[in-house]
């Protein structure tokens, strides 16, 4: 087990979960309200110096009755230690969770996959937008358990869709303020643009 | 453990195209990239699409750029155009039958990505390899790592305007297409691992053809290096390109030649060693600049090492057996398992059932060609797994490209975009 | 079946000996002229295309067989080499190219993924791209060996040495997409894209 785990549980408090050892790796669950402020201090606290992050991803069970578990793979170059972070989600319930891009700026990308796949969204990403699947993908996020493998749509409607999609979406200039494809976005993303929380223009620190 | 940063002798301080020597230290305050604006243009920006069917992406990436006179002011990726749905397909797969899938995922270093793959589920069922088959996955995985370079120094020498690396890149790698073919049957799409061990052992033929390549090879790397490296269009389009520093490096979570070039001495091989890596002696390269041309030494000098690796994997290459001894594993032989009963019934079990991991999850991350390749299995007691995610380098390095490309020429956004070494396959999954 | 209720006479189009003679010479000249001088539109996009540069490559060289020149604008272009797997994301995108390429133009579609789906039969993969573009070849394998490569592009000169110019029954047409927006009927893209094979196994999660 791994000792990160004890000073965690004492910093923190009940916000650190139950940990487990799988094949070698420790893993903790914690409250995802706690988890930027203790992912900030994994990173910089000296003697944790979790300072790269390996991967973000997430899991969802065959058993429906287990929670949509978002997992953070974290590393300490220096120390050369391994801690994987784990936040139990509703899958029927609220998906939102605090992202981890003003920490690191790799997590951007990793975000908005996990975002597209699993439909869980990231409070504070500068650009949560799709990133595998086009915009205006209807059929929902293909790694939920309850998507089929050939997607939900007949393959005739499937090519239909795909062909009518415009290949020169996000051409313009207004596009990178995200104001251009605004008609082209399927209903949720328009009501959270409304709402602003797209933030501000990607890549334009 | 023996560490580390070896002397490259090819990355003394080079010369810039004027033929000055150019080269500050990241650290010393590195001067602001110049901005060239046109006073006529009234600071107006254009937007180009580049992809995502052209030339010089590597592939369907697309990337729209905005652009203040020729200077790039922003760089927006849009990925995903290959998307295959591998990581869906593979909860519908025995591990057995995720093999082929993972030879399409990275398709410049298929038995790399085989070894990956097999190393994590070996990890969750908890199985120790034999002697001989952890020696030829170090050949495997550090063939692939000679092929994916040349491939990615044949295709960048194109975008820069040099093509006949390309084609001296293409022999070698026809020479080791050879030698997949003899061990595998494939050229590209090797499969070459099971979980358990290997789909063939390698015949004596494939040992005294690789011996022959390992000794003949790095005649081609001289005459790339002899080419290139000191080559005054490839060193100004080059040098001062693209440069990330180490606390950059790691807070974009680069990995592989990407982190190494850029001064981190991290290398999985080294760091977390799998197989048996830790009993080998090589050197990790690292750069100092962490531009494109730092990164084309680390890649050069990356083969170097590759074939040394080679060179010992084939002298101590042992004898006995490639598979692990449990029936529950591995296939028996074709001609038992039609006349033996219990031969059959093994064959039959893990053709129609697959074998079954234990509950619980395991991450595997090995060094390959892009970067750190990550293999994380979930497994719910079935056959097939609940999750399986591949950490994809080339993808999270990719994402580092507007940040790298900012503030430089249009021109440099290719010799950027190429140093990144992106396969799309892998970006997308 | 069909029963001949009349046979009528056709009068006065015997054709004319010299004429077809004529037409044959000039079907030969602009034919082999232009098999022999195809410029392919690399479309590639995942295996294949690695493949595909083996064939252009040192060893296989398919310049020999008149593709010198490798056509990175689909203006440009006769033969669209489609070498690789095409998602959904990617189909407008070939669509558009293909409608860019002057006539006359050809498709090759090469390897599995590119012909069928391939291994691929999941919610992302177009399950063949002769439901968005028509194909002239296809070359089977996963990938294709560059020699099977090579086999196509000499299939695909046969093919068009046995084009005319002056039928018009034998002629290329534009085929643009259907109101619907379809190349073929929905019917019949369910059908192509049914999967293959007997096994069950391949959908059903543990």
């Amino acid at each position: 087990m791994n000792p990160s785990v004890e000073t965690l549980r004492a910093t923190f408090g009940s916000a650190i979960g139950r940990a487990v050892e799988s094949c070698g790796d420790t893993i903790v669950y914690v409250e995802r309200a706690a988890l930027l402020e203790m992912m900030s201090w994994l990173r910089d606290t000296p003697g944790q110096q979790y300072d790269y992050l390996v991967d973000v991803t997430a899991v969802e069970y065959r058993d429906r009755e287990r929670p949509l578990e978002l997992v953070y793979n974290l590393r300490s170059l220096e120390r050369r230690a391994d801690l994987r972070v784990k936040v139990e989600l509703e899958p029927g319930g609220d998906l939102t969770v605090d992202s981890i891009v003003p920490l690191w700026r790799g997590a951007d990308w990793l975000e908005r996959e996990v975002y597209d796949m699993f439909g869980i969204a990231f409070r504070g990403h500068p650009d949560l937008r799709r990133i595998l699947m086009w915009e205006t993908y209807a059929e929902g996020h293909p790694l939920r358990k309850d998507f089929p493998l050939r997607g939900r749509f007949s393959r005739a409607e499937q090519v239909r869709q795909a062909l009518t999609a415009n290949p020169e979406a996000h051409y313009s200039l207004e596009e990178l303020s995200i104001a251009a494809a605004y008609d082209e976005l399927p209903p949720d993303m328009r009501e959270r643009l409304r709402r602003g929380e797209r933030g501000k223009i990607p890549y334009s620190e | 453990m023996s560490k580390r940063t070896v002397e490259l002798e090819l990355a003394t301080p080079g010369l810039d195209a004027q033929g000055r020597p150019a080269r500050l230290p990241l650290a010393a305050a590195a001067p602001e990239p110049e901005r060239l604006s046109e006073s006529g243009a009234s600071g107006e920006h254009m937007l180009i699409n580049l992809g995502p069917q052209h030339p010089a992406t590597h592939g369907v990436l697309r990337l729209v750029v905005e652009l203040d006179g020729e200077t790039v002011v922003r760089v927006i990726p849009h990925v995903g155009y290959l998307h295959s749905g591998f990581e869906k397909l593979g909860e519908y797969r025995h591990y057995n039958q995720i093999i082929p899938l993972t030879d399409r995922t990275d398709y410049l270093s298929p038995m790399a990505n085989n070894v990956g793959f097999a190393l994590a589920a070996e990890r969750l069922m908890g199985i120790e390899l034999t002697p001989r088959c952890t020696v030829l996955r170090v050949i495997a995985c550090e063939m692939s790592r000679i092929i994916s370079h040349m491939v990615w120094l044949g295709t960048t020498s194109i975008d820069l305007g040099a093509f006949t690396p390309f084609l001296w890149a293409f022999q070698e790698r026809e020479r080791i297409y050879n030698l997949q073919e003899m061990w595998t049957g494939a050229r590209l799409t090797t499969s070459v691992t099971r979980v358990g061990g290997m789909m063939a052992d390698v015949t004596d033929d494939f040992v005294a053809g690789l011996r022959q390549f390992v000794d003949t090879y790095p005649k081609t790397l001289h005459e790339i290096d002899r080419v290139l490296t000191r080559n005054a269009v490839w060193v100004g389009r080059t040098q001062g390109v693209g440069a990330m520093t180490a606390q950059e490096a790691i807070n974009y979570s680069l990995s592989g030649p990407m982190l190494r070039a850029s001064g981190v001495p991290y290398d999985v091989r080294k760091d977390r060693p799998y197989l048996d890596y830790d009993s080998y002696e090589f050197d990790v390269p690292v750069g100092e600049h962490g531009d494109v041309y730092d990164r084309y030494l680390v890649r050069l000098e990356e083969c170097h090492q590759s074939n040394r690796i080679l060179r010992q994997a084939l002298e101590r290459l042992p004898g006995g057996p490639v598979n692990v001894a449990d029936p529950r594993l591995i296939l028996p032989p074709k001609s038992r398992a039609m006349s033996d009963m219990e031969a059959m019934i093994y064959h039959f079990k893990q053709v129609m059932e697959g074998v079954k991991a234990p509950v619980g999850e395991a991450y595997v991350g090995i060094e390959n060609p892009k970067g750190e390749l990550g293999t994380y299995l979930v497994s719910d007691g079935t056959a097939k797994p609940v999750r399986w995610r591949i950490r994809p380098p080339s993808f999270i390095n990719l994402a580092a490209l507007p940040k790298m490309a900012e503030g430089h020429l249009l021109s440099d956004l290719i010799a950027i975009n190429a140093s990144v070494d992106i396969v799309m396959g892998e970006v997308d999954r | 079946m069909k029963r001949v209720l009349e046979t009528k006479e056709v009068a006065g189009q015997s054709p004319n000996y010299l004429l077809a003679k004529a037409q044959d010479l000039v079907d030969w000249a602009v034919n082999s002229s232009r098999a022999n001088s195809l410029w392919p539109m690399p479309f590639g996009t995942a295996c294949c295309a690695i493949e595909f540069m083996a064939t252009a490559a040192s060893r296989y060289d398919f310049a020999r067989f008149g593709m010198e020149r490798q056509a990175f604008s689909p203006r440009q272009a006769d033969v669209l080499i489609c070498a690789g797997r095409l998602p959904f994301k990617l189909a407008p995108v070939i669509r558009r190219i293909y409608d860019q390429m002057p006539q006359p133009k050809w498709v090759i579609s090469m390897g599995a993924c590119a012909s069928t789906g391939g291994i691929f039969d999941n919610y992302a993969m177009v399950q063949g791209i002769d439901t968005i573009v028509p194909v002239d070849v296809y070359v089977p394998g996963c990938p294709p060996r560059p020699e099977g490569l090579l086999y196509g592009v000499l299939l695909l000169h046969k093919k068009i040495k046995g084009e005319s110019l002056f039928d018009r029954a034998a002629r290329r047409e534009e085929q643009p997409l259907d109101e619907r927006g379809l190349r073929l009927p929905p019917e019949q893209i369910d059908e192509i894209s049914e999967p293959f094979g007997n096994s069950i196994h391949q959908f059903r999660s543990a």
